[in-house]
């Protein structure tokens, strides 16, 4: 579904992605791990297309991505960007419906509505649909931008998602009801590729994970491939104790304790 | 607590989804319509000479071709002075408050107006430039055109800034909204500056006409000057209520609207020409007249909430209303002489406005 061959980014002189290959399936949750700066997001925005020069080759459905037009892609691909500044105090119902706008032309059809509803059920934001968007805390503003971004694709039969370290700003029942909500989605064949920070919740749900050092692939695979107690050694420069989870088949990743008191003081004593 | 937990419960169905197709205050639009009409009759009615509603109907149906009897005088002051004036003030105020909504949306930001992109500022300076430096060009194009011959300079002087704003901008490279922003702030000042020296070098006579045009007036209005304006406004008017979609996924960042597949670069250039359109041939007409742009989109916004399908359209009839109130105050408060329509499009409208700001920020 998502084909990457051996992409490469630079911007003046340095080089921020480098020989990155890459497939995701339908059905599969692709995660992106890896340090600040490693090129995550870079790696995400070739793939929806927000950066355009880059050698290599990018496919959607085994067609190279610059032959569509972004009315094409907004048809079947979503993406739930990092940030969320929204100008204007929008009321939470219209925000929504803007997901679906690619799928009418003036007025929004009885299914447009239908979906918009079931979305915001989804993500547990129902009761806030006559709210003004922008009086919401961060992590309410993240689930309306999630629903807005599920009732997109929701109708589609084979979409792609895409986000951008969803869980930022929630608290932990929400990063795990995010997730779950992105996994539900894989089982309706959609493909999912998400960036992510804790290690754990891309072991728990992903079901191939992707680590990137310094715009190179340091490990691609099965969760129990990719996170080693050597990859995260190298990736993240922090030693880690991996433990099995007690229920499910993934490791599970726990920082040793102070590694770094002798290396880096915090005071300089004279 | 709004009208959903007053129904009764046995309706719940229907009512879960109108939570979706809420529209605040509803009739918010139809009486703008209505306070248009209104403002309409009123003001062609109003000044030295008194006309009825009655009155009006009957000119109206003479000029038709009907035959009735209708005072002559009368006919010929709504005919030839006050009904092109009125219509003059719907169409650029229309147009300056369609255009001010539609360049804010672009910008994301509440606080642009047409002016930011350089357009009133490049159409100032044209016609003071012409106004003050009598150049054998300018001469000519008054022996050719007229009284329109300032008009016409200011509009293009309106249409050379915007472009060279959004050249600049474009060859400055990525973050064109940004640029723009700052190039427009840029080129505003220079405009400014040697403006400034023009009103340096000018003498008496120039000066009260550099200032009749730096306030605005529609003094000058008749159906040659109604019909002048009429094909750029309407394009205007006709073409941004299509980009309100546009404008809306614009409010979720750029990136979020090209992939809800805005095309970005088109909206971009639409929104610019548009605005230049009806802004640039309405200081042609009427010099500049500030406040209309920046301040009628909020007030509806406050009103209609942000959804640009309706802010837009709201915008154009708030502009007309507002514009053709101020302009029969302008004419009849000191009459028989008249006030700039700039000074009080502001001195009206900024307690007005500060109020409901006010009234708003309480709730």
């Amino acid at each position: 579904m998502l084909d990457v061959r051996n992409i490469s980014y630079r911007i003046r002189n340095r080089k921020l992605l480098d020989g990155v290959s890459f497939q995701a399936k339908p059905g599969e949750m692709l995660a992106i791990v890896g340090a600040n700066g490693a090129g995550k997001s870079t790696l995400l925005k070739l793939c929806t297309r927000e950066l355009i020069k880059f050698t290599g080759e990018i496919q959607l459905f085994n067609k190279q991505i610059n032959t569509y037009s972004d009315k094409d892609l907004s048809l079947f691909r979503a993406v739930l960007p990092q940030q969320n500044s929204v100008v204007f105090p929008f009321l939470v119902s219209e925000l929504v419906l803007m997901g679906r706008y690619p799928h009418f032309e003036f007025h929004p059809s009885e299914q447009d509505y239908a979906i918009a509803e079931m979305a915001l059920k989804k993500v547990g934001m129902w009761e806030f649909a006559s709210r003004i968007f922008t009086t919401l805390s961060g992590g309410e503003q993240q689930r309306v931008q999630l629903a807005r971004v599920l009732a997109q694709i929701w109708d589609v039969e084979q979409g792609i998602l895409f986000l951008d370290e969803p869980t930022t700003g929630l608290d932990l029942l929400h990063q795990h009801q995010m997730l779950e909500l992105a996994h539900e989605f894989t089982q309706k064949g959609f493909c999912v590729v998400v960036i992510l920070h804790d290690l754990n919740l891309a072991a728990q749900y992903a079901d191939q994970i992707v680590m990137l050092r310094a715009g190179q692939i340091e490990a691609v695979g099965t969760p129990r491939d990719v996170i080693t107690e050597a990859t995260i050694k190298r990736v993240f420069n922090l030693n880690v104790w991996l433990i099995e989870h007690p229920e499910m088949d993934c490791p599970m990743v726990i920082p040793q304790h102070r590694q770094f008191t002798d290396n880096q003081p915090l005071t300089n004593r004279k | 607590m709004s009208s959903t937990t007053i129904d009764p419960p046995s309706t719940t169905k229907p009512i879960q989804k109108s939570v979706l197709r809420t529209t605040i205050n509803p009739w918010l639009m139809p009486s703008l319509v209505v306070a248009l009409f209104v403002t309409i009759v009123l003001s062609v009615g109003i000044g030295a000479v008194h006309v009825t509603p009655y009155e009006i109907w009957l000119i109206l149906r003479k000029a038709m071709g009907g035959s009735v009897e209708v005072d002559g005088t009368k006919e010929a002051i709504l005919l030839v002075i006050r009904m092109p004036r009125v219509c003059l003030a719907i169409l650029i105020g229309a147009g300056l408050a369609i255009s001010g909504a539609a360049i804010q949306g672009l910008f994301r930001n509440p606080l642009a107006d047409p002016g930011l992109v350089g357009i009133s500022a490049g159409a100032s300076l044209a016609a003071v430039t012409m106004i003050v430096l009598e150049v054998k060009f300018f001469q000519t194009l008054t022996g050719l055109l007229g009284m329109y011959a300032l008009s016409v300079v200011a509009f293009g002087g309106a249409c050379v800034t915007a472009f060279f704003v959004y050249r600049i901008a474009r060859m400055a490279g990525k973050d064109l909204i940004t640029t723009m922003l700052l190039t427009g702030i840029a080129i505003n000042a220079l405009s400014g500056a040697l403006t400034g020296v023009m009103t340096y070098l000018a003498t008496d006579e120039q000066l009260r006409n550099i200032t009749f045009w730096s306030l605005g007036s529609l003094g000058g209005a008749s159906w040659t000057s109604v019909l002048g304006i009429l094909p750029f406004t309407v394009i205007a008017l006709a073409g941004i209520p299509r980009l309100a979609k546009s404008l809306n996924l614009l409010a979720l960042g750029e990136s979020q609207a090209s992939m809800l597949g805005v095309n970005l670069k088109s909206v971009k250039r639409q929104v610019i020409i548009f605005a230049t359109m009806a802004v640039g041939t309405s200081v042609a007409v009427a010099g500049i007249i500030g406040f209309v742009g920046l301040v009628i989109p909020h007030l509806i916004r406050m009103g209609v909430g942000s959804d640009h399908r309706r802010v837009l359209t709201g915008s154009a009839l708030g502009g007309a209303i507002v514009l053709t109130l101020a302009d029969s105050l302008a004419r009849t408060l000191v009459a028989p002489a008249e006030l700039p329509i700039g000074i009080l499009t502001a001195l009206i409208g900024t307690p007005v406005f500060l109020w409901i700001l006010f009234q708003n920020r309480r709730r």
